[in-house]
């Protein structure tokens, strides 16, 4: 693994003839890394490119939500990653503080709601569209639930208006909250293995919907009024007659920062990506199992035409 | 807890009908009068959880001790604890590096496999004999050909350090609460709630105050595996006869030599007990430990879990339990080996100059042959996809007749109770405790537990804590149904004691994790799964108890039932049963702070309790709710504590 990178290194240095300001600073950009692997991916990525313009860059595990005290201290630089579907309140709330910046979205799209098994539109014809689920609860229930559907949501902490949307569209579903998204992904499995009924909820991107046959429900597509006013949409009384919000997301990092490295954050805020790149990526890591750094490499000296003009500032 | 109330059969009839009395005045009420003696009322939950989290925050943020921030204080601390952390890992993992960025290269390699698996073995030979030396490769030697060596290296480092800080802190604890009465009052007091606290609770405090990486894991490991040592080490100290410590005085010790010289060394097995917990519990945080920056192994299970790759996953987990068996046997043996004075055995020089002589020669050999540093990629073995086609085939075959039992017994038993629980007003569940304790305990004990129970009251997590004493009660229940007994059968069959510590270990030392997430394959989410999670960990105790109980029973006791022709039952009956109470009592006791300890863990699944407050409050980074939720816990811990320490001194007293 070393060697492949000792060749790519040479290759990059090769071609991009550093500024002579840069690095500004010899201090470590400690980049956050969650507990899923895209953020880990990019933030491989980004690292390999600055690297190369000769920064030190440190990798530095921190929890999704635990985060912003980290990144208001200054013991994490650059997150990657911060999703709008779930971090969005936290992350104005850290803003406040000032100590904190807003890098400028990836250009990837967070999409996640109700998603089932290719295999669950035979025994419920009219899926995608949600209106079949009024008729098929009983299909999704188990002892516990019954006659109710299972559908088996995210940890509470995520929020998502499961219960309101349940009530709005009057499914007959009840929701069942898994304490971490391994569990969710856990049920899945079982049940995919077993050709079993299930509903859950999933995101994109994540391995999950590319290594399983599925699809999302076809909700009413969302808009902030359907969160905030009940006369909008279906159910003229309740909030959350529609999907969950598809979101940005973006990069994060710490202000003081700034000051210390001004091209490198500079490199940041150019940085971008798109779901379909992303995926592929991630498959290479997460199904073929190939290392991340190796994955990382390859896509850079591949596409260098792609990373190069976000470097401008250090040419 | 239900299940402690049983251990008062020498309650009179004059006290039986008082406390039955006192249970009416508490029941009456609660059924017929005010609304607020059923659910706690706005004016009696006080926000405790915001109080505390400001002032935590603020503290950790503003406060100034003596014109210097507590902030750069504590910054400080953690850079201080991180430089050896740094030096281990750079010895046994990563070794030096020149150049920067893409153009780094290795300049000085880590200690290779070969070095490292050698010295463990020469040290295990001198300190155990040949199945001590065989047990130390075997271990090292499954790192090695799993390819699991460089993040088990990184896991020892971190271990290593926070075992050391971990000993030397909790020997100058116990020794100073030894020397002083009223230091060891608030000692004990400090420990008891921090035994109990779940590590989950103090882990954002602790990223407050130190930062995130290596240095904040080592810092919330050594205040997790603290309180056993300290209470050892006092406990040992106490045991040094006095004879012995005449003896000492007599002679002319000082102050300083008698604690050096006599009683340290005397008490050493004591402290050696003590020592062996601190060790598994710190293995056991490795996985919490590298959620918050220690990496190594416990990010290895993290990561496979995350991919529901539970084979990788499972050798992961089982590399930590490696390392937790090779340290602890070889601190054992060592701690034998200095209790039985052989400290300064001739052949102890040479030992050191064996395990450098073999360094300086395997790392020559490594510069030479490279996979004597580095294990090949290519080489490692897995047998990980075995066992998630296992798991898959569990999956398929046996999950209709799983499924059967679990609607069964939540829908006939954990429903009904849980939902009996859940409606007792809190007036009855303090007074019904209250009164139990006082049968017990008398009127302190009483006192004090509705203390402890008020407090979960006050601040508001009631309901939460209801529910944590359902799962809690059955997951006890369960353990000491099938422990004790399992623990009777291994007592009887010493041949089985090595491999029954070996499981043992395993079950305390695997990640839950590991297990968790079949059982939620095969049992969904929610209380089931659960509850077999807290089952198999709190298991470990009510066995290893059971063992210990039943073989501690005086041999003349058993002769004389032999001679008076008792079958085998009657002897178990009546004899080995009467005699292993106060043992068993204990390992009750045990059983119970282990489940607790997995409450927010057993969250993980999704459970409606303390557990899942105080994760919560992770998530969200809410720091006041995390403590405070943990603390309920720990009231709840301490509750179930005082009622089976009162049963205990009861038992003693009329055997």
């Amino acid at each position: 693994m070393k060697r492949v990178l000792g060749c790519t290194a040479a290759l990059l240095m090769a071609a991009s003839t550093a500024h002579a300001d840069v690095p500004e600073s010899d201090e470590p950009i400690k980049f956050m890394i969650g507990d899923w692997t895209s953020i880990a991916l990019q933030g491989e990525i980004m690292q390999i490119i600055l690297q190369t313009y000769g920064y030190n860059t440190e990798s530095v595990v921190a929890d999704d939500s635990g985060r912003y005290p980290g990144f208001e201290a200054g013991d994490l630089h650059i997150a990657m990653e911060t999703w709008e579907t779930t971090q969005k309140q936290n992350l104005a709330k850290s803003l406040e503080t000032g100590k904190v910046l807003d890098m400028g979205e990836t250009g990837l799209k967070g999409l996640e709601d109700w998603w089932y098994p290719s295999y669950m539109k035979e025994q419920c014809p009219g899926l995608p569209n949600w209106e079949a689920l009024r008729e098929c609860g009983e299909l999704f229930s188990t002892a516990d639930t019954a006659p109710k559907g299972r559908y088996v949501g995210g940890p509470v902490t995520w929020g998502g208006l499961d219960e309101e949307r349940i009530e709005a569209l009057g499914l007959p579903f009840e929701v069942i909250h898994p304490g971490t998204d391994a569990a969710m992904f856990a049920e899945l499995k079982a049940a995919y293995e077993r050709e079993a009924p299930i509903i859950l909820w999933v995101w994109e991107p994540h391995w999950a919907p590319s290594l399983y046959d599925g699809e999302f429900i076809e909700f009413p597509a969302y808009e902030d009024a359907c969160y905030e006013d009940p006369s909008w949409g279906v159910n003229p009384d309740k909030i959350a007659d529609c999907g969950k919000p598809r979101g940005w997301i973006k990069k994060m990092a710490w202000a003081g920062g700034e000051e210390v490295w001004p091209c490198a954050y500079e490199m940041v805020r150019n940085y971008g990506m798109d779901n379909a790149t992303l995926s592929a990526l991630l498959a290479e890591v997460d199904l073929e199992g190939r290392d991340m750094t190796e994955v990382a490499t390859e896509w850079l000296t591949e596409n260098r035409s792609t990373w190069e003009p976000w470097t401008s500032c250090a040419q | 807890m239900a299940d402690t109330t049983g251990a008062s059969p020498s309650v009179g009839l004059g006290t039986g009908l008082v406390l039955g009395l006192a249970a009416l005045f508490v029941v009456v009420p609660a059924l017929l009068g005010p609304d607020w003696l059923r659910v706690p009322p706005d004016w009696l939950v006080w926000p405790v959880s915001d109080i505390v989290g400001d002032s935590l925050t603020w503290f950790a943020r503003e406060a100034q001790i003596a014109g210097m921030a507590v902030q750069d204080m504590t910054r400080g601390m953690a850079a201080v604890v991180n430089a050896p952390i740094e030096g281990a890992v750079i010895a046994l993992s990563e070794g030096l590096f020149s150049g920067r960025g893409l153009n780094r290269t290795q300049s000085v390699p880590p200690l290779s496999w070969m070095a490292i698996v050698g010295a463990a073995a020469i040290v295990a030979y001198r300190l155990g004999g040949r199945s001590l030396c065989l047990t130390a490769t075997i271990g090292l030697g499954f790192l090695v050909v799993f390819g699991l060596w460089a993040q088990a290296m990184v896991t020892l480092a971190s271990v290593l350090v926070s075992i050391v800080l971990t000993c030397a802190l909790g020997l100058a604890i116990g020794i100073w609460s030894f020397r002083s009465a009223r230091v060891e009052a608030v000692v004990r007091g400090i420990m008891n709630v921090m035994q109990t606290l779940p590590i989950f609770a103090y882990l954002i405090p602790t990223l407050l105050l130190f930062g995130y990486g290596p240095a904040a894991a080592l810092i919330a490991t050594v205040a997790y595996a603290l309180p056993p040592m300290v209470h050892n080490t006092v406990l040992a100290l106490k045991g040094v006869p006095d004879e012995l410590v005449e003896c000492g005085h007599v002679s002319g010790c000082t102050d300083r030599q008698l604690l050096w010289l006599v009683q340290l060394p005397a008490s050493l097995a004591g402290i050696a007990v003590g020592l062996n917990q601190a060790i598994m519990m710190t293995l056991n945080m490795v996985i919490i430990a590298s959620m918050i920056g220690a990496g190594g192994l416990g990010f290895e299970v993290l990561t496979a879990l995350r991919k529901l790759d539970i084979g990788v996953g499972l050798e992961a987990g089982m590399g930590i339990v490696a390392l937790a068996v090779i340290l602890d046997r070889i601190s054992q043996a060592w701690a034998r080996r200095a209790a039985e004075g052989r400290r300064r055995h001739p052949g102890q020089r040479s030992l050191w100059l064996l395990v450098l002589g073999w360094l300086v020669v395997a790392t020559m050999i490594a510069h030479v042959v490279e996979p004597a540093q580095t294990w090949p990629k290519d080489w490692a073995i897995s047998t990980a996809s075995f066992w998630n086609g296992l798991v898959s085939w569990m999956n398929r075959e046996l999950y209709d007749a799983l499924e059967a039992f679990r609607a069964f017994v939540l829908l006939n038993i954990m429903r009904p109770f849980r939902d009996a629980l859940a409606m007792m007003p809190w007036s009855v569940g303090v007074g019904f405790v209250a009164i139990i304790a006082y049968g017990i305990g008398g009127a302190r004990v009483a006192l004090y537990c509705a203390a402890l129970l008020m407090f979960i009251v006050v601040t508001g997590f009631w309901a939460p804590a209801m529910n944590s004493i359902y799962l809690m009660t059955i997951a006890v229940f369960l353990a000491l149904l099938f422990g004790f007994p399992l623990g009777f059968w291994l007592a009887s069959r010493p041949s089985l004691r090595n491999p029954a510590n070996l499981m043992l270990d395993t079950l305390q030392t695997l990640p839950t994790l590991v297990y968790l997430l079949p059982a939620v394959m095969l049992f969904r989410i929610g209380d089931v799964s659960a509850i077999i999670a807290i089952f198999l960990y709190a298991i470990a105790p009510a066995i290893r108890y059971g063992m210990i109980g039943i073989s501690q029973v005086p041999p003349a006791r058993l002769e004389a039932a032999a001679i008076t022709g008792c079958t085998r039952w009657q002897t178990l009956l009546f004899i080995r049963l009467p005699a292993a109470v106060p043992t068993l009592l204990l390992g009750i006791n045990q059983t119970i702070m282990m489940a607790f300890s997995m409450l927010v863990i057993a969250a993980l699944v999704g459970t409606k309790d303390l557990g899942q407050q105080v994760l919560i409050a992770l998530n969200r980074s809410i720091v006041g709710q995390g403590i405070v939720a943990g603390l309920c816990v720990a009231a709840l811990a301490l509750v179930a504590d005082a009622l089976l320490k009162a049963a205990a001194k009861r038992a003693e007293v009329a055997p």
